[in-house]
């Protein structure tokens, strides 16, 4: 239980020798070889594990980017499925190194809990999605019903808060694991689904017995930045996850590709996407990493449009549309900073 | 005062060292300063870990509004209320849960143990199932059959009317509920009253009975009164009767009381599981009670009913009730299994306020607190029980 494992985490804590983790984290992670990663324990598109084991998702390739920044191999990562509960304290008992696992950007995470949020990889909002039978067009229609909905995320707090807002009441359902939940919406025990859109869309593909038959209502009540995480105390490794997903960025920008990025190092002329590549040297040496890191990244994981596409996009069952996570240019919101 | 009468006491370290006594109390304080500094090496390594990674620590976020709502409980509450007021709602639904629980899984245990040692064939054997099949199977796969059953009830709009204003569907039990009115004081007065009536009754008809040997009824007439008395009052005071009628409004019925399908799932869950354990607890008091009490009885005329009653069961309590406390507080510990069915109880409001606060250690450490100030005082409870059956001896 989820409960058991909040309980150890906090013996961990107490045990735990003080100086363990005091050292930086980029160092302690270069000496064990691996990026130890937090991953969600299974959720379609973001972090799930294929039936041989082999994870993949948006989340898996922020984990193997910086993996391939650091060692130039994208597979040396280990990953550590993580319930909603337990990813905090995972990651600030020094449990994991990098915690990617759909977790959103909050005032509250970002200082009292100890946490750096590195770069958004997901502009998601919390959505809601009801059986088509029921006829209901707009969220504003939901004055009464059932709300099936997660414990342990920001989830509970938007519905409470967006319902007090509108002057509509509501009955939460709150059951911890996601089958049971899904399972006891598909029963109608709710009449309504609420989580991030990404999520809905996730399960909806993958839990209900026929997709066609719910949609998700076009309102979003908040704001849901998700954004890889790590714990306070090391802003070398910060540096380094942040830049690894806006090398991802960058390169998409500039039409650098799993496929020409080697003929790009080799031609390109563009002074940025030298130094993005290592063939201007500099950028490697500031961050503590080879010259060519930002290279293998694209190499290996592919620009963040390709591993958008892949995993969550029309290369996937999810088919979400780039929205908010498009590039500026392109009227979303995915923006890297200048490589020099 | 060298001149004391047993040779003088040996005072040499050597010789303090093989005193049985001192030793003793050395080991003793060994003990205890170890047990001290280990628990202040914890607190004190873990508020410096929590401090080295700037996490908030304190019960401060206490005071702070909750921000999420909770499905069911029974004092009023709103998002806007604090996370204390929360974590009271999860109180009070845990001990809801596990207090009903104990008074059902008690009835349907003594019934089954009683059953089991039925002269009828078919009863004994139906109770064997019934232990056998329930004690060894997960209580968690228990709940989840429960709760699938409970949602696999029709939707509201199909719900199955019962008639007199009651619905049962997937949203629960439905059932109309009078509106409170401030002239039903009286009636409560008298209920109250009534109920300590019961206790004095009890009194005068055990007082009678060993003096002149008649017994009175004072179980059934007790009871009669507490329902008589305040529906008299009701009448007499010509209080307005106003009931609450369930009734299909948008996507549920509005008005009444309802029994909520997780409650009623995780109830009769843990109920009918803990009732098989406290059903073989049952069988093996009254099994230990020796059978010629029984024949002894029966000679003297009394009924079989009788004598389970009044001759065998008061001596089977004494070995029922040591156990039958372990069984009472596993109970209130498997009502934590409520997160997985998604009745709000105490774990699952914590738990939400754990996440939303970080405060891990804080959220732990008190819901522990609040299980082992529960369990301590049902303990307490049980073990004063226990000593009012023991048999006395002189």
């Amino acid at each position: 239980m989820k409960s058991l494992k909040a309980f150890t985490v906090a013996a961990a804590l107490a045990v735990a020798a003080s100086p363990a983790y005091a050292g930086p984290t980029f160092d302690a992670v270069k000496a064990k070889g691996f990026v130890q990663c937090g991953v969600n324990l299974g959720l379609y598109g973001f972090s799930a594990p294929d039936d041989k084991g082999n994870w993949s998702g948006l989340d898996v390739d922020v984990c193997r980017a910086v993996a391939a920044a650091v060692f130039g191999d994208s597979t040396k990562v280990k990953y550590s499925p993580l319930s909603a509960q337990q990813r905090l304290p995972a990651l600030q008992s020094g449990e994991i190194d990098l915690l990617a696992r759909n977790t959103t950007w909050t005032l509250s995470r970002d200082t009292a809990n100890g946490l750096n949020f590195t770069v958004v990889n997901y502009y998601d909002g919390q959505g809601f999605m009801v059986p088509t039978k029921l006829g209901v067009k707009s969220a504003k229609e939901l004055n009464g019903a059932t709300v099936c909905v997660l414990p342990g995320t920001t989830t509970e707090q938007n519905l409470a808060d967006w319902f007090r807002a509108n002057k509509l009441t509501y009955k939460p359902v709150v059951i911890e694991k996601n089958e049971e939940l899904a399972a006891a919406f598909i029963a109608g025990r709710c009449d309504v689904y609420t989580s991030d859109a990404s999520q809905l869309a996730a399960i909806r593909a993958n839990e209900m017995p026929n997709p066609a038959d719910y949609a998700i209502l076009p309102e979003l009540i908040s704001k849901e930045p998700l954004a890889p995480a790590v714990r306070h105390g090391d802003d070398q490794w910060l540096d380094v996850v942040r830049w690894s997903i806006f090398a991802m960025i960058a390169a998409e920008e500039k039409g650098v590709t799993m496929g020409n990025v080697d003929q790009m190092a080799a031609s390109s002329a563009d002074p940025e996407v030298k130094r993005l590549l290592g063939v201007t040297a500099g950028n490697g040496k500031s961050l503590g990493l080879d010259e060519g890191w930002a290279k293998a990244v694209i190499k290996q994981v592919g620009n963040y449009g390709e591993s958008f596409e892949r995993n969550v996009g029309q290369g996937s069952k999810l088919k979400i549309a780039r929205g908010q996570n498009s590039l500026y240019n392109h009227g979303g919101l995915m923006y890297a900073p200048p490589f020099k | 005062m060298s001149g004391m009468g047993k040779s003088a006491k040996p005072t040499t370290l050597r010789a303090l060292l093989y005193s049985a006594r001192f030793r003793g109390v050395l080991y003793q304080v060994l003990v205890v300063g170890g047990v001290l500094a280990l628990g202040w090496y914890l607190v004190h390594n873990t508020l410096a870990n929590l401090a080295a990674r700037g996490i908030a620590t304190g019960l401060g976020f206490l005071g702070q509004e909750s921000g999420f709502d909770i499905g069911e409980g029974m004092i009023p509450y709103s998002a806007a209320d604090t996370y204390a007021r929360a974590l009271l709602v999860g109180v009070l639904n845990t001990l809801k849960v596990a207090v009903l629980g104990i008074m059902l899984a008690s009835v349907i245990g003594l019934t089954v143990g009683i059953a089991r040692l039925s002269r009828n064939w078919l009863i004994a054997r139906l109770a064997t199932v019934y232990v056998e099949g329930v004690r060894n199977v997960p209580l968690l796969l228990q709940l989840f059959v429960w709760y699938g059953i409970v949602t696999a009830l029709p939707v509201p709009r199909q719900a199955i009317d019962i008639g007199l204003g009651v619905f049962l569907s997937n949203r629960g039990l439905k059932i109309p509920a009078p509106v409170w009115h401030d002239s039903y004081w009286p009636a409560i007065i008298v209920l109250a009253l009534a109920f300590l009536g019961l206790f004095v009754l009890r009194r005068w008809a055990m007082e009678r009975m060993n003096r002149t040997g008649h017994p009175f009824p004072w179980l059934s007439t007790g009871l009669g009164a507490m329902v008589v008395l305040p529906l008299l009052t009701l009448m007499v005071t010509g209080a307005p009767v106003e009931w609450s009628i369930p009734e299909l409004k948008g996507f549920n019925f509005q008005g009444g009381v309802d029994l909520s399908p997780e409650f009623a799932a995780l109830l009769a869950g843990i109920s009918v599981y803990t009732a098989a354990f406290i059903a073989e607890i049952v069988r093996s008091g009254i099994l230990a009670v020796p059978h010629g009490q029984t024949e002894a009885a029966l000679s003297l005329g009394l009924s079989r009913a009788k004598t389970l009653r009044l001759v065998v069961l008061p001596q089977a309590l004494r070995v029922i009730v040591p156990p039958l406390t372990s069984q009472y507080l596993n109970l209130l510990k498997n009502s934590s299994l409520a997160v997985a069915i998604g009745y709000p109880d105490l774990v699952s409001v914590a738990n939400t306020a754990i996440n939303q606060t970080g405060q891990a250690v804080e959220g732990v450490a008190l819901t522990m607190t609040v299980y082992l100030i529960v369990s301590l005082a049902l303990s307490l409870l049980m073990n004063w029980y226990n000593s009012k059956v023991a048999l006395v001896t002189r």
